[in-house]
């Protein structure tokens, strides 16, 4: 079996006495797409703000290969090779497509190269090529804050991408994109993970885009993972439907 | 226009280097709206981060009493010496104050710099064996690599010496707008989050733009000192710190340029004004901000400026609702 990139042990979080994460075991191992569903307010996203240093659990540990992470800030995290696609995208709202994602390299790459352009052929090459994954390159002069919601979602993701981590986690990457396009979508997304050999877990509510694509899914429940597998068994749980999936 | 900016540029600067021959009175008001325009570059450097610093002018103050107390030195009073020593003062105290400053944002940020820029006032106003109190300091006329010049010898010496830092300096700043450390300062203005997510410190990046800010406005100050030959406490006051807000606007925060067009525009205003309608400048400026703020919204240098950035088609526009919540209830 492959090496775990990320392994969380005994992850727990409450709000308010509302516990988003009981007890949480969840290895990701290396290479694997995997999908964790759930019900809202399950505490998905809570697991992934727990990964990413935006939230520290109360108790368990985090770990990227044997590396403890867990209570350090996110940017430490994002350049140890964790990188994130909002399901609500955070993009730099005033600047164009290009100079996101332009920025995105720069940020890998080191920020700290004194007064260099940014709108160097290097960046704007990687830049470009990172666009046309989703082919958004026709927008590349477009100002993000300006573009539509489904455009803005690629353009997350595409930011989280220019990072080239070890480990992509997308909350949600079909939402807020068209019902017609969500598989496109997937396809390419599927595409650049594979050629870059990433390992990715994702958020998601489309249990048809989990069938399709996930290797493995991880169903929430309250805090707790009540089930695990291959999609095609775990989608067909009883225990799974009535909690989650609704009527198949 | 955008390929135009080298010419308008070259043009701009022979203007100013020309201009005491033609107009020899416009030499002093030149000077000063370039120190001050310096200031306010720094000022809008910060607007660019989406930071209001309503105190900047107690850099300005600094480098116009470092100025001071060096002239009293026999070994510093020289016109080199003094204004890199006021610059590196300003450098200085701007990375420890903003060391704690930019932490905060918005409001804070703003009534933070004001309440330590008031602090630095009624210190200049009480320390009167130290400053010299709300009477301030003389200065006196400086050597220039030794040699000493008289007064309009060397306010002669001073104004071109100004241009020359304004094309340097200008072309520095420039250059770090168009880096990634200043792509990165915009991005502050729109989504910390994001930026944070990219493994980028917005801190620090916060904290390099204060502490460049704080250095343009110390040189500013250092600069106004030499030419008025006086430093008074009220350099520092609040007023001063809006002025140069006002500036920033008014000129534009887009480009390099834009604060030193604010300030020579000021300037020539004020100065015109008194002549022309000396209880009434106050209301023409604010008139003309009032003109640029609704016609011109990227400031006078947006005049000059290119197109800006496009915007997605009417079809496919949704509205720029700036990014700021992760999802999921966390905080």
């Amino acid at each position: 079996m492959s090496q775990p990139v990320l392994r969380a042990e005994g992850l727990e979080l409450a709000f308010f006495g509302v516990k988003a994460a009981d007890g949480i075991d969840l290895e990701i191992r290396e290479g694997e797409f995997l999908a964790i569903i759930g019900s809202n307010g399950s505490g998905k996203t809570t697991f992934l703000n727990m990964c990413t240093g935006y939230l520290s659990p109360t108790a368990g540990t985090v770990y990227l290969g044997e590396k403890p992470i867990t209570g350090m800030a996110p940017r430490r995290i994002a350049r140890l090779g964790i990188a994130r696609a909002f399901q609500i995208p955070q993009l730099f709202t005033d600047q164009t497509l290009l100079e996101n994602v332009m920025l995105a390299i720069a940020s890998r790459r080191g920020i700290w190269e004194g007064l260099k352009p940014l709108n160097r052929s290097v960046y704007v090459e990687e830049a470009l090529e990172l666009l046309a994954l989703f082919g958004l390159e026709r927008h590349a002069e477009t100002i993000t804050g300006t573009l539509p919601e489904g455009l803005r979602k690629l353009a997350d993701i595409t930011l989280a991408l220019a990072l080239n981590p070890k480990l992509l986690l997308l909350d949600e990457p079909t939402s807020g994109v068209s019902a017609i396009e969500r598989f496109s979508l997937m396809e390419k997304l599927m595409a650049a993970l594979r050629s870059r050999q990433m390992t990715a877990l994702f958020v998601e509510h489309d249990m048809e885009v989990v069938r399709r694509y996930a290797d493995r899914v991880v169903v929430w429940d309250a805090g707790k993972i009540i089930a695990e597998g291959n999609p095609a068994q775990v989608l067909k749980d009883p225990k799974v439907v009535e909690r989650v999936v609704g009527v198949v | 226009m955008t390929r135009l900016l080298p010419l308008i540029t070259a043009i701009a600067v022979l203007t100013l280097l020309l201009l005491p021959v033609v107009l020899p009175w416009s030499q002093f008001i030149i000077t000063i709206a370039i120190a001050k325009g310096f200031a306010a570059l720094g000022v809008a450097l910060l607007l660019r981060g989406g930071l209001i610093s309503i105190g900047h002018a107690m850099y300005f103050a600094i480098g116009a009493y470092v100025t001071a107390f060096m002239m009293k030195s026999d070994m510093l009073g020289d016109l080199a010496l003094l204004l890199l020593g006021s610059t590196l003062v300003a450098t200085l105290v701007g990375l420890i104050v903003g060391s704690f400053l930019v932490r905060f944002r918005a409001i804070f940020f703003a009534m933070l710099n004001l309440a330590v820029s008031m602090v630095l006032f009624a210190l200049f106003s009480k320390l009167y064996g130290l400053t010299g109190g709300t009477d301030g300091m003389r200065v006196s006329v400086p050597a220039i690599f030794g040699n000493v010049l008289d007064k309009a010898a060397f306010d002669g010496v001073l104004y071109y010496v100004c241009i020359a830092l304004l094309v340097i300096v200008g072309f520095l700043v420039r250059a770090y707008f168009k880096s990634p450390l200043g792509y990165g300062l915009k991005a502050i203005h729109t989504n910390e989050v994001r930026l944070e997510y990219l493994g980028v410190s917005a801190y620090s990046i916060t904290l390099i733009a204060y502490t460049i800010s704080a250095a343009l406005a110390g040189l500013g100050g250092a600069m106004a000192a030499l030419s008025i030959g006086h430093v008074l406490p009220e350099y520092a006051y609040w007023t001063e710190s809006g002025h140069l807000v006002l500036t920033a606007v008014l000129g534009g925060i887009g480009g390099v340029a834009g604060p030193f067009i604010g300030s020579v525009f000021l300037e020539a205003v004020h100065t015109f004004a008194v002549d022309f309608a000396a209880d009434a400048w106050n209301m023409i400026l604010g008139a003309t901000l009032l003109l640029v703020i609704f016609f011109v919204p990227r400031g006078l240098f947006g005049l000059f400026e290119g197109k800006p950035a496009k915007r997605a088609s009417a079809d496919e526009e949704t509205g720029d609702t700036p990014n700021t919540a992760i999802e999921g209830g966390a905080k």
